[in-house]
């Protein structure tokens, strides 16, 4: 099988990880994924405002997801907040909270900042694995980074990374998953599309696979930007 | 304040917070085609980045100008980009820039309406144009209308559909937005007696007060906008225009 761009099914596009990037945040990176580029911005712990909101037993990590408005495929995406976008905000947030320990910053708030630049599909996975290297950088305690993929089903035949035709036009079943792998658990999970029992698990499982790249990258940039010379 | 007298203190002796002298701008520099957009640019002034991004949709026409196309300017100030920046709806900052970049593209005009029309009186371009700093360090709006200009000038149509609506699914033709005049926009600073350029953020915070000026290639002024409560005298203001033409000129070299 031959996608529509070129790649066999097991083939990810072209990955590209950068950290520091926002000169002003606490930490950032850049995460690309062929067409799909995001950025995360984090800034904290700081004081959590409203006060009813703060927790006295441990920080609270707030993400928000925002697609530029020059960055969709087609016609602009007008600013302020969707329903899609805050429900990609919430699974980010239980995408990487797994992997921070916040009881040392009682009543504060991190925030994370993902901003997409333009998008071809996986863009809440570009977002997530961005996060987790700017909260790396930012220099909060991780039991491990996350990176995230979206799988996919399509004429019957598994795929992975998939782009914004594939998702949008040609109706892929699409399973955007985040990975830590030192717990060996995936902390995002959703599905639209259809699918069987047998065939989710060997996805996921290829899933995992596909993710260690992904870590490799985000490892490496963290590495590029600490080298000790 | 100890900060502000600090900063004058430097500035009698012509030098900057940052080690600059009074008029020079820092490092600059430009990016076409920066995103997946029809037009768009990253822009680079120090440390301050930021992305403008051209999207064109296929509209009715106002009724008042049926062969004429539309032109609007947006700017997101995210939180991504400075701490001090807060979700929702766009503050006064914001609107100050979009409106500021909006009229130096409109009163020049840069671009001519006529050009943007597809059928008088049923179709004509709109030409949005989106600006949003990645990392505000400072003079937001000189980088945003020089974005603006290298965005707009490296614009490419998408293809029309016989429906006469875009066909977003072909890539974009080879047919390039014209630009007319390219002003470019220059803020003027003025710290008690002194005047500056490109100023970062703590000068921007001691500012007395500012005039952006809009300028063409042969040095017409094309739009002002002067912020800040303290007045100006009619000598002072034609200071700070010469300080902007000579400085656009600089800044025209850089894009080309």
């Amino acid at each position: 099988m031959k996608r529509n761009d070129g790649r066999t099914p097991e083939q990810m596009r072209p990955i590209k990880a950068e950290v520091g990037v926002i000169p002003n945040a606490d930490g950032s990176a850049m995460f690309q994924a062929g067409d799909t580029i995001a950025y995360a911005a984090v800034y904290g712990p700081r004081e959590l405002y409203p006060r009813f909101m703060q927790n006295p037993k441990k920080g609270i990590l707030r993400c928000v997801y925002n697609m530029m408005p020059f960055s969709g495929h087609g016609d602009r995406v007008r600013p302020g907040g969707s329903r899609r976008s805050k429900e990609i905000s919430a699974v980010t947030e239980n995408a990487l909270n797994p992997v921070l320990d916040l009881s040392a910053y009682p009543n504060a708030v991190i925030d994370v900042f993902v901003e997409l630049t333009q998008t071809d599909g996986g863009t809440r996975c570009a977002g997530i694995t961005a996060a987790a290297m700017a909260l790396a950088d930012a220099g909060f305690k991780m039991k491990d980074l996350v990176s995230a993929m979206s799988m996919g089903v399509l004429d019957g035949e598994m795929i992975v990374d998939i782009n914004g035709t594939e998702d949008c036009v040609l109706g892929a079943t699409d399973v955007p998953i985040a990975y830590i792998p030192t717990m060996n658990k995936i902390s995002l999970l959703q599905l639209d599309g259809e699918i069987s029992r047998d065939k989710l698990k060997k996805l996921l499982e290829i899933g995992k696979q596909k993710c260690l790249e992904i870590y490799k990258v985000q490892q490496e940039a963290l590495k590029k930007k600490y080298k000790v010379d | 304040m100890a900060e502000k007298e600090h900063i004058l203190k430097s500035l009698k002796k012509g030098i900057r917070y940052d080690g600059r002298k009074l008029l020079d701008y820092r490092k600059v520099s430009v990016e076409p085609n920066a995103t997946s957009a029809e037009g768009s640019a990253r822009v680079k002034i120090g440390a301050t980045e930021v992305l403008v991004g051209v999207k064109l949709a296929a509209e009715v026409p106002y009724p008042d100008t049926p062969a004429e196309g539309k032109l609007m300017v947006n700017t997101e100030l995210r939180p991504m980009a400075n701490p001090d920046f807060e979700s929702g709806p766009p503050g006064a900052k914001a609107i100050d820039i979009a409106r500021v970049v909006d009229r130096g593209l409109r009163e020049s005009k840069a671009i001519a309406p006529e050009k943007l029309c597809i059928t008088a009186g049923e179709k004509v371009w709109s030409v949005m144009i989106d600006i949003v700093p990645l990392n505000d360090a400072g003079n937001l709006l000189d980088a945003a209308a020089l974005g603006a200009i290298v965005a707009l000038k490296n614009t490419r149509f998408p293809p029309i559909k016989k429906d006469g609506n875009i066909d977003w699914e072909a890539p974009l033709t080879d047919k390039k937005l014209e630009l007319v005049k390219e002003p470019i926009e220059v803020t003027v600073i003025k710290i008690d007696e002194f005047y500056i350029v490109d100023p970062i953020l703590e000068e921007e915070e001691l500012a007395d007060t500012s005039i952006t000026i809009a300028v063409s290639k042969d040095g017409l002024v094309y739009a002002m906008q002067k912020r800040g409560e303290t007045p100006l005298s009619v000598e002072e203001i034609d200071k700070m225009v010469e300080i902007a033409i000579e400085k656009s000129a600089e800044l025209r070299k850089i894009i080309g």
